[in-house]
């Protein structure tokens, strides 16, 4: 039986209540009017003689930046404004510092936004490893079922906050929900079949209840199993987990489309889905390997030996790899075909945060390709810890580059309102999972492959 | 590798009081003995479609590309349908000798063989399209970056089509290594079994001396676990660059960001379904019921339902996306509501029931383990794809931006021709091969046979397992 280690459960009491300072410091200090923001560019102007983009003097600048370097390109104003106009408060229809407030008001939302979402998109990939597990008859992960079963313990409340956070930042995150706006942008109006809110939220409803119940029932009769002497529980589970993935599919590319696609809602992707799960996946892999590691060292799992361990580093170096490929994919071909409706979202990215964009393909890709190349440095805990921070610091930078450049554009930063939610969010998934594996013993008995997996070589 | 220990709800992989003699014995049988009639016959039919392709691809050659039903506005159709088609099908074979070596099933020992030598007998035939469809195909080694004569002019590194040849040669060289490394233990047991002075010679050249020693063996499967590594990735980015030959372009329905993961696994899907239609009847007349089993065949069910699954969700993607976009000219793609209701209905609809409506009947488990069934599934997933190709490739270029230059597609005898053709030489290389080759990797198939062998596991069950 596993207990959460006293000092890393006060450990992650801290980090919550201090996140939570934090956090509730970031929502009380964004500007509420535009005299406030006007304060704050004069007081930024005093700072740096030419700096930030915040610091743009008015008139030349209330066209954003995308426009300008479209304008160099050489195409026309009218061409680009519907595509390049994605926040809601568009050309000419309000002042640059409206438009910077409302950023600036967004920021800690999308800060909560990302490091909550990170964390739940752990959870949930974690349940997705889990389900392709016994849906392929894996011989070699039985030994890991109890240590998944606790990682996703933290589906629920994750899952849960997150769904809140995107039901009420309204136009905060989706420029689709201003009613002002879609009645002049006819896009919009098209889409609106599907950008509404009821719809929204019923949808965000479905996914909800449709991942807890699979992690609900799956636990519920893997614990069964353990129970019993046959092996009825275990033919339920199996059943569970293909439907689960067929819904998980079809949900996630939903999912995707919901909560990050129509924050710019005039862009579109095919490949958006997939790469989001590339990444959701990689990162639960590696937060399993790093929870076996942890609990290894605690001697709680005898019966898991470094081959497992091997396995995992091994699907942590192939997915880093998969998500690389999904990420080159997507951009290549945006890049080479420059359509101007799409161009949009990398040149942001590209613009605004340069090391962030790039810097998150050393870590995500190159780091990784070179560290667990090795097979005998896959058997070597400190090794694949080491691979491990930097494919999640490298996957928090992703999220945080699907949600930042979308909705707070150039105001972005990395201060108080994203580290606070960081912490929080990370010290209520230690406190969590903490909690989750400690309920059962972490030896899954009676599993028809149990027996191959503790004898597992590789 | 993977432990000798097997759980015992696992199903048999070799069924029957099977020896290792009796593998040697089975896997041998083919090469030692006499065609029948029915090879004779079914590899005259081969031999006469194939030169019948040959006198169609010697008359586009020297007539020109005019022959083709292509037109101004469809510049692209059956040539690179079929190219796309052949080139998927060659996928599932890497995917079964490499990723599932990857993953360690064992039940792809029974089926590697063949699936890799499909591989190579469909990429050959894709390899041809891209030369034969060139209006000039006499300078086709302009594609190479080779020093010249004219200033040294080289090839420009931004087409995808360029990217094709590497990607495709490269992956045709890597799949011939890869098949022929794992025949050596195979050869060689030809080899010490034939009688025949003139076989005894041949299959000690293509065996390479080998003579199965520990570290012969130890290197050997180092090496497989190596080329795996490196097969993985290149299976996945070779259908991908192919993909890329229409995401780059900026035509509505080509330009699309989800092609190249979902070409993938068109590819394994369609690829699959070539396997199964090809080892339904291999193991048939090759008396090898006891090796590919009706458990190989539900794991390939299974994998063509997964991929089939992942195809079926791109689709949605890309229909909904067409609608999402608000782009107008989204609607005459080939998977839009334009395309279900315009001229090419037929093919849009061909495209949903082959490849999403036949094989959902895969989730059944009494269809899915029915090899007649399956046979018939296979067969259409088949066309289902060749219909995807033809669906992205014509539909998309037949209603472009411009209605000044919409236009319809009408293949002449000349691209049917072809196409027949390159499936006649498939054949005849498929034929000979399993005249000639151990079709089973019978080194490999041993090495499974104590741990899931049918009798062993009853002897397992009956005396513990340990």
């Amino acid at each position: 039986m596993y207990t959460l280690p006293s000092k890393l459960k006060l450990f992650s009491i801290i980090i919550m209540v201090l996140g939570l300072v934090g956090m509730t410091y970031g929502f009380l200090t964004t500007p509420k009017t535009i005299e406030d923001v006007k304060e704050i560019m004069a007081a930024q102007e005093g700072h740096h003689s030419e700096g930030h983009e915040v610091a743009g003097d008015g008139e030349e600048h209330t066209a954003n930046f995308v426009d300008t370097a479209r304008g160099e390109e050489g195409y026309s104003e009218n061409a680009m404004e519907h595509a390049t106009d994605l926040k809601p408060e568009g050309h000419g229809v309000a002042s640059h510092e409206e438009h910077l407030l409302h950023q600036l008001q967004t920021r800690p939302w999308s800060a909560t936004l990302v490091a909550a979402f990170f964390f739940m998109m752990i959870a949930l990939g974690v349940l997705v490893f889990y389900a392709i597990q016994f849906a392929s008859q894996a011989g070699w992960s039985p030994v890991l079922y109890r240590i998944m079963e606790g990682i996703t313990s933290y589906l629920l409340p994750g899952s849960i906050i997150v769904f809140l956070i995107v039901v009420f930042a309204g136009t905060h995150f989706f420029p689709w929900q201003n009613e002002e706006l879609v009645a002049g942008d006819k896009i919009l109006q098209g889409k609106a079949g599907y950008l509404n809110f009821p719809f929204f939220v019923i949808r965000g409803v479905i996914y909800l209840l449709g991942w807890n119940l699979y992690r609900y029932f799956s636990r519920k009769n893997s614990l069964a199993q353990a129970e019993s002497n046959n092996y009825a529980s275990y033919r339920k589970n199996f059943k569970a987990s293909v439907f689960f993935l067929i819904f998980f599919l079809i949900t996630e590319a939903t999912m995707s489309w919901d909560w990050f696609m129509s924050m710019t809602p005039h862009w579109y992707s095919t490949l958006f889905p997939w790469y989001i799960f590339a990444s959701m996946f990689v990162s639960a892999i590696t937060v399993l390997a790093l929870t076996t590691i942890h609990l290894k060292s605690l001697g709680l799992i005898p019966f898991v030996s470094d081959k497992h361990l091997h396995d995992l580093a091994k699907y942590m170096f192939a997915f880093s790899i998969f998500w690389t490929y999904l990420w080159f994919s997507q951009f290549m071909l945006i890049w080479y075909a420059n359509i101007p409706e799409e161009v949009t979202y990398f040149i942001i990215r590209i613009q605004e945060y340069k090391l962030l964009f790039f810097g998150m393909l050393i870590l995500n890709f190159v780091f990784p390709i070179l560290v667990l190349m090795n097979s005998d440095y896959k058997r070597v805990p400190w090794f694949v810890v080491i691979a491990a921070v930097f494919i999640l610091v490298g996957h928090y930078i992703d999220i945080f580059l699907l949600v930042m450049p979308s909705t707070v554009g150039h105001n972005w930063y990395f201060g108080i309102p994203e580290i606070a939610a960081l912490l929080f969010f990370m010290g209520l998934f230690i406190f969590v999972v903490g909690t989750g594996l400690g309920k059962v013993s972490l030896r899954p008995k009676n599993d028809p492959f149990i027996k191959e997996s503790e004898n597992y070589h590789f | 590798m993977s432990s000798h220990y097997e759980a015992p709800i696992r199903e048999p992989l070799v069924l029957g009081e099977k020896s290792y003699h009796d593998i040697s014995v089975d896997v041998g049988a083919p090469i030692l003995g006499k065609a029948n009639k029915s090879w004779w016959i079914v590899f005259t039919i081969a031999l006469v479609a194939f030169l019948w392709g040959l006198g169609c691809i010697i008359y586009t050659v020297s007539t020109g590309i005019g022959v083709w039903g292509l037109n101004k506005t469809i510049g692209w159709a059956w040539d690179i349908t079929n190219f796309v088609w052949w080139v998927g099908i060659g996928h599932a074979g890497t995917l079964i000798s490499a990723v599932l070596l990857l993953f360690r099933q064992k039940w792809r020992m029974a089926v590697n063989r063949s699936a890799e030598a499909m591989t190579i007998f469909a990429v050959v035939q894709a390899g041809l399209f891209p030369i034969i469809h060139m209006g000039r195909p006499w300078l086709a080694y302009w594609v190479l970056p080779i020093p010249n004569q004219f200033g040294s002019l080289w090839v420009n590194f931004n087409s995808p089509l360029l990217w094709d040849v590497f990607a495709i040669s490269t992956y045709l060289s890597i799949s011939l290594v890869f098949w022929w490394t794992g025949l050596l233990p195979d050869f060689a047991m030809i080899r010490d079994r034939t009688n025949s002075p003139f076989q005894k010679k041949i299959y000690g050249i293509l065996s390479f001396g080998w003579s199965g020693r520990v570290k012969d063996w130890q290197r050997f499967e180092e090496v497989s676990l190596v080329l795996a590594g490196l097969a993985t990735p290149l299976v996945l980015s070779v259908h991908t660059i192919v993909s890329f030959d229409f995401a780059t372009s900026v035509v509505p329905g080509w330009h699309s960001t989800i092609y190249p993961p979902y070409f993938v696994a068109g590819a394994i899907f369609s690829g699959f379904a070539m396997v199964q239609t090809l080892l339904i009847i291999m193991r048939k007349v090759s008396h090898l019921e006891s090796y590919i089993t009706v458990l190989h065949i539900e794991y390939m069910n299974k994998v063509i339902l997964l991929t089939g699954g992942i195809v079926t969700v791109a689709y949605a993607i890309e229909f909904f996306i067409g609608w999402y976009s608000g782009v107008p000219y989204e609607n005459y793609t080939y998977l839009s509501f334009g395309a279900a209701t315009g001229p090419y209905w037929w093919a849009f609809w061909a495209l949903i029931i082959c490849n999403f409506v036949v094989p959902l009947t895969l989730w059944v488990k009494k269809l899915r383990r029915n090899i007649v069934y399956t046979f018939f599934v296979a067969l259409i997933i088949n066309i289902g794809m060749w219909f995807e190709r033809f669906d992205i490739i014509v539909v998309n270029v037949s209603k472009d931006r411009l209605t000044s230059s919409w236009a319809m597609f009408q293949p002449t005898f000349v691209d049917i021709g072809t196409f027949i053709g390159t499936i006649g030489f498939f054949f005849v290389l498929f034929l000979l091969y399993a005249r000639t080759f151990p079709v089973i990797a019978q080194a490999e198939v041993k090495t499974i046979l104590k741990s899931s062998g049918e009798s062993f596991k009853r002897l397992r069950a009956e005396h513990g397992d340990d």
